[in-house]
């Protein structure tokens, strides 16, 4: 292998490392959510700081990649969307990491089950993981026939955003006591529908490496 | 095409019974800077050699197809008219050595027996060294010899005296791999400026070279033209899978 192609091959794998621990952060972040597990958000909070570093280590292997091997075409291509990707990710990391603080912060005996199924969160949460690891696995594999399908879970994500604010609002009518934990309720679903956004800004990215293919601004399935 | 100053149809060239370009179909548009990209004995020198009847002076050589000069097919024209029209500028830099500096700028005139006036002379030698971003540096010793310049000096004589002739075309056939960066840079921004005024057709192995100097890049390989496109196409997003491998190294 040249060398060029072990470096590149490099700051892939550098790229796969970050996308599997933020895939696991955001599985965690469900799991600590969904189980009220305290233990486990502090670990996503601890863990955040290894997301920050691998994204400083993307950055700077991209840039000492075009500094040293002035690629093109494909190489080129790979290389501004890994960094673009690195800092995607590392902004999903930290909407996890957000996730667990509003796990930490809150006072445990006020947590309302009914709520929670009734903001359809476990749903969402699994429609973004299998937005990351779809567009994990298209990067991977260099494989973008299924990007279509992938942009259009983002729908989903924004349907479970928008009844969110009526099922809240209807919950703190009935429970006027709750309106400062139903508040942070409704930034924690900001912050989780931020996610799908950014694992959009990922597959477009992932298009764009592999088939060179500008989908930003234009319309998410066109 | 309406612009086209250099046009190549079904062309092909031989050595002997070796083809060595394959039905070779492009339009060089006037005032651009193409380049012809492509590994070794892909054609490229070939292909500028019979764009100014080079190729035929080899023995065995020969080619079939057409080239047209602004819609004159060059294989009517007298070679070495067609040589004055269609300059060429070689890998290493050969002023005549016996030659002080303006001679060499003239060096065309002279040869070729075509007699000027001193007035004449002295605007061609300040002009082409002026164009060939030379003059500057020579004013004060135009009466050396050439062979005391700087290789990239050197070099950038050669553009002058071909510039002399006032060709409609400039060939350079890696006319950079001999020289260091910064002369390197002179030559590139030479060129630069150059396509104001001429159509440049030029052959470089450094492919940094191709994407940084010429508004238009085509690829051969194994005497085939695969593509050609806008420069940044060809470098952010070739269509042909074997232009990928060629530019991001992985030829072969």
């Amino acid at each position: 292998m040249k060398n060029s192609d072990k470096e590149m091959q490099l700051l892939k794998e550098e790229i796969y490392k970050m996308w599997e621990l933020v895939l696991s952060q955001l599985e965690k972040a469900k799991q600590a959510f969904m189980n009220n597990d305290v233990d486990l958000a502090l670990e996503i909070i601890t863990l955040e700081r290894r997301v920050n570093a691998f994204e400083l280590k993307v950055d700077s292997n991209c840039e000492n990649y075009i500094a040293l091997f002035s690629p093109v075409a494909i190489d080129l291509r790979l290389v501004l969307s890994a960094q673009k990707i690195g800092i995607f990710l590392e902004r999903i990391g930290d909407l996890a990491a957000g996730v667990a603080r509003h796990i930490t912060d809150r006072d445990k005996s006020r947590m309302d089950e009914q709520l929670k199924e009734g903001l359809d969160l476990e749903n969402l949460f699994d429609t973004l993981l299998h937005m990351l690891s779809d567009c994990f696995v298209q990067f991977r594999t260099e494989s973008t026939h299924a990007y279509r399908k992938i942009l259009a879970k983002e729908e989903i994500v924004n349907a479970i955003y928008e009844k969110s604010f009526l099922r809240t609002a209807d919950y703190l009518k009935a429970n006027p006591e709750e309106i400062p934990y139903g508040l942070k309720a409704i930034l924690l679903i900001h912050r989780l529908e931020r996610i799908g956004d950014y694992c959009s800004n990922i597959v477009e990215e992932t298009v764009f490496y592999v088939k060179a293919k500008v989908l930003k601004h234009k319309g998410k399935t066109e | 095409m309406e612009d086209s100053v250099l046009k190549l149809k079904d062309f092909n060239a031989f050595f002997g019974e070796n083809k060595v370009l394959k039905n070779i179909n492009l339009d060089i548009e006037e005032r651009k800077v193409w380049t012809i990209l492509g590994p070794s004995g892909c054609g490229k020198t070939t292909l500028i050699r019979c764009i100014n009847r080079m190729h035929e002076m080899t023995p065995g050589a020969h080619t079939s197809g057409q080239i047209f000069l602004k819609e004159k097919d060059i294989f009517g024209i007298n070679p070495v008219l067609l040589r004055r029209k269609i300059g060429m500028v070689f890998q290493r830099p050969n002023p005549f050595p016996t030659m002080s500096i303006a001679h060499n700028v003239l060096a065309g005139y002279s040869l070729n027996g075509i007699k000027l006036s001193k007035n004449e002379r002295n605007e061609i030698v300040e002009t082409s060294l002026k164009d060939a971003a030379l003059w500057d540096e020579v004013k004060d010793k135009l009466s050396q010899k050439g062979t005391f310049l700087s290789g990239g000096q050197q070099q950038r004589l050669c553009i002058a005296r071909t510039l002399a002739m006032k060709p409609e075309v400039l060939l350079l056939d890696e006319a950079t791999s001999a020289l260091d960066p910064v002369s390197t840079a002179k030559i590139e921004e030479l060129i630069f400026q150059l396509k104001n005024q001429y159509t440049i057709l030029m052959v470089t192995h450094n492919m940094q070279q191709a994407a940084r100097v010429s508004d238009k890049t085509a690829f051969l390989f194994l005497g085939e033209l695969i593509e050609y496109n806008d420069t940044k196409e060809i470098f952010t997003n070739p269509r042909h899978k074997k232009t990928q491998d060629y530019i991001t190294g992985r030829f072969g």
